[in-house]
């Protein structure tokens, strides 16, 4: 293989990574005025934050590795649907609370541990993402962890809510686990994840942070997949309709 | 105008006709001009006690200043980036380059004490060290002990909300991170 199309390979890398970011930030902004309370409302918006930073780093790698032909804007304003590569879970809308921080506590334990990987990486600059994020992950664990606690040996009402919401994202976490010939390349060459192997870390740590929650684990019955390959859920094209709109009503605005 | 600008360019060609490679005169030179850059949001600080300021060099007449941000999205760092640049051109400067260095990755740790004693003054309460198992979180206003958090976050990302329970005020602290 060529050091071209090896280039091209971490570029698209880095764009999913990126993508995975942006829409998951980008669903933590829109509670923004609508948290529960002000300085929940603040919370989320502070962690929609740092997925947004998240994203600009990624992108700006993928915009260096594309010899300047592509700018991060391009990426985040300029793609339609398919060209996502994002994992489904992360565009499913915010629901309530419940729903969002059952989504966050998912995502917040599989980042854990693929950052942890993603820091030994051999591509030096996904190395240092990673590094960079995996504080903030931290941090965010530590916070989801304590609202699902609470939620879920909390009221009927937020018990229930919450067992809900596990249910109805379950089918979409076998997805963070599969990974594509792209992945798989990069994997052999040590500068990707093999998310195959977090699958048993991720699981455990979740099932424990579920049964002190009085939250039942739900069991495998159904699956969705295909972000990776750009099919998405009807919800994408909505996001991106209201992400995108400025720049698509006013091409080349600066801000 | 035009003749104003061109003394200005003028002058700006003589400073850095004057630098000299690695010379650490003119390196602490610019660290000093640099305290002029403060943190956007917190205005006590500098760039340097923030532990924001990486490095300076001088490398064929060119100033480069190396920075690392502080949390990923954090907005300062696009306005800390065009302080500099203004800092620098305004003293003539002009020939500089801003590099971001992702790693090592910013932690408080490197915040100096002169910083940390700064913040306290300004009412925010200062990160403890990384390495501190239980952080002890004293209010800053009266310097209870007697502390207890509100919200893991406050108005900006860095920082997270307390309550101090002998003077009652709430007070922000600076997360360690």
């Amino acid at each position: 293989m060529s050091i071209n199309t090896n280039e091209e390979l971490v570029k698209q890398f880095a764009i999913r990574l990126g993508d995975d970011s942006l829409i998951l930030g980008h669903r933590l902004s829109e509670w923004c005025r609508f948290g529960p309370f002000l300085e929940e409302d603040v919370a989320l918006t502070n962690v929609a934050l740092d997925y947004i930073g998240r994203t600009r780093m990624f992108y700006a790698y993928a915009a260096e590795l594309s010899d300047g032909k592509q700018t991060e804007d391009d990426f985040a304003y300029l793609r339609d649907c398919r060209e996502y590569q994002n994992f489904l879970i992360v565009e499913l809308p915010k629901g309530d609370f419940a729903y969002t921080m059952a989504k966050q506590l998912i995502m917040d334990v599989f980042y854990y541990y693929y950052l942890d990987e993603l820091c030994n990486s051999n591509d030096s600059t996904l190395a240092a993402i990673a590094g960079k994020a995996i504080k903030e992950t931290k941090y965010h664990l530590r916070r989801s962890t304590d609202w699902i606690l609470r939620l879920g040996d909390g009221t009927d009402e937020s018990h229930g809510r919450l067992q809900v919401a596990f249910d109805a994202l379950w089918g979409y976490t076998p997805e963070l686990f599969e990974q594509d010939e792209l992945e798989q390349k990069l994997v052999k060459q040590g500068i990707a994840v093999d998310t195959a192997l977090l699958k048993s870390k991720w699981e455990s740590r979740l099932k424990e942070i579920l049964k002190e929650a009085t939250i039942d684990t739900p069991i495998n019955s159904w699956t969705v997949r295909g972000g990776r390959a750009g099919y998405h859920t009807e919800h994408l094209g909505h996001l991106l309709s209201e992400l995108q709109y400025m720049q698509r009503s006013y091409p080349g605005q600066q801000w | 105008m035009v003749n104003l600008q061109e003394k200005k360019g003028e002058s700006a060609a003589m400073m850095e006709a004057h630098l000299s490679e690695g010379s650490a005169f003119d390196i602490r030179a610019l660290w000093t001009l640099l305290e002029a850059v403060k943190d956007p949001e917190i205005p006590v600080l500098s760039l340097r006690d923030l532990g924001v300021l990486r490095d300076i060099q001088i490398v064929n007449n060119k100033v480069i200043i190396t920075i690392t941000p502080t949390y990923s999205g954090c907005p300062a760092m696009d306005t800390i980036r065009s302080d500099i640049k203004d800092v620098m051109s305004n003293a003539g400067y002009t020939n500089n380059e801003i590099v971001t260095a992702l790693s090592p990755a910013w932690t408080t740790d490197w915040m100096t004490d002169n910083g940390k004693r700064k913040l306290e003054e300004f009412g925010i309460a200062a990160p403890a060290h990384t390495k501190t198992l239980k952080p002890v979180i004293s209010c800053p206003r009266c310097r209870s002990v007697e502390s207890i958090l509100i919200s893991e976050y406050g108005s900006t990302a860095c920082k997270s909300m307390y309550k101090c329970n002998d003077c009652k005020e709430a007070f922000c602290y600076f997360k360690a991170i």
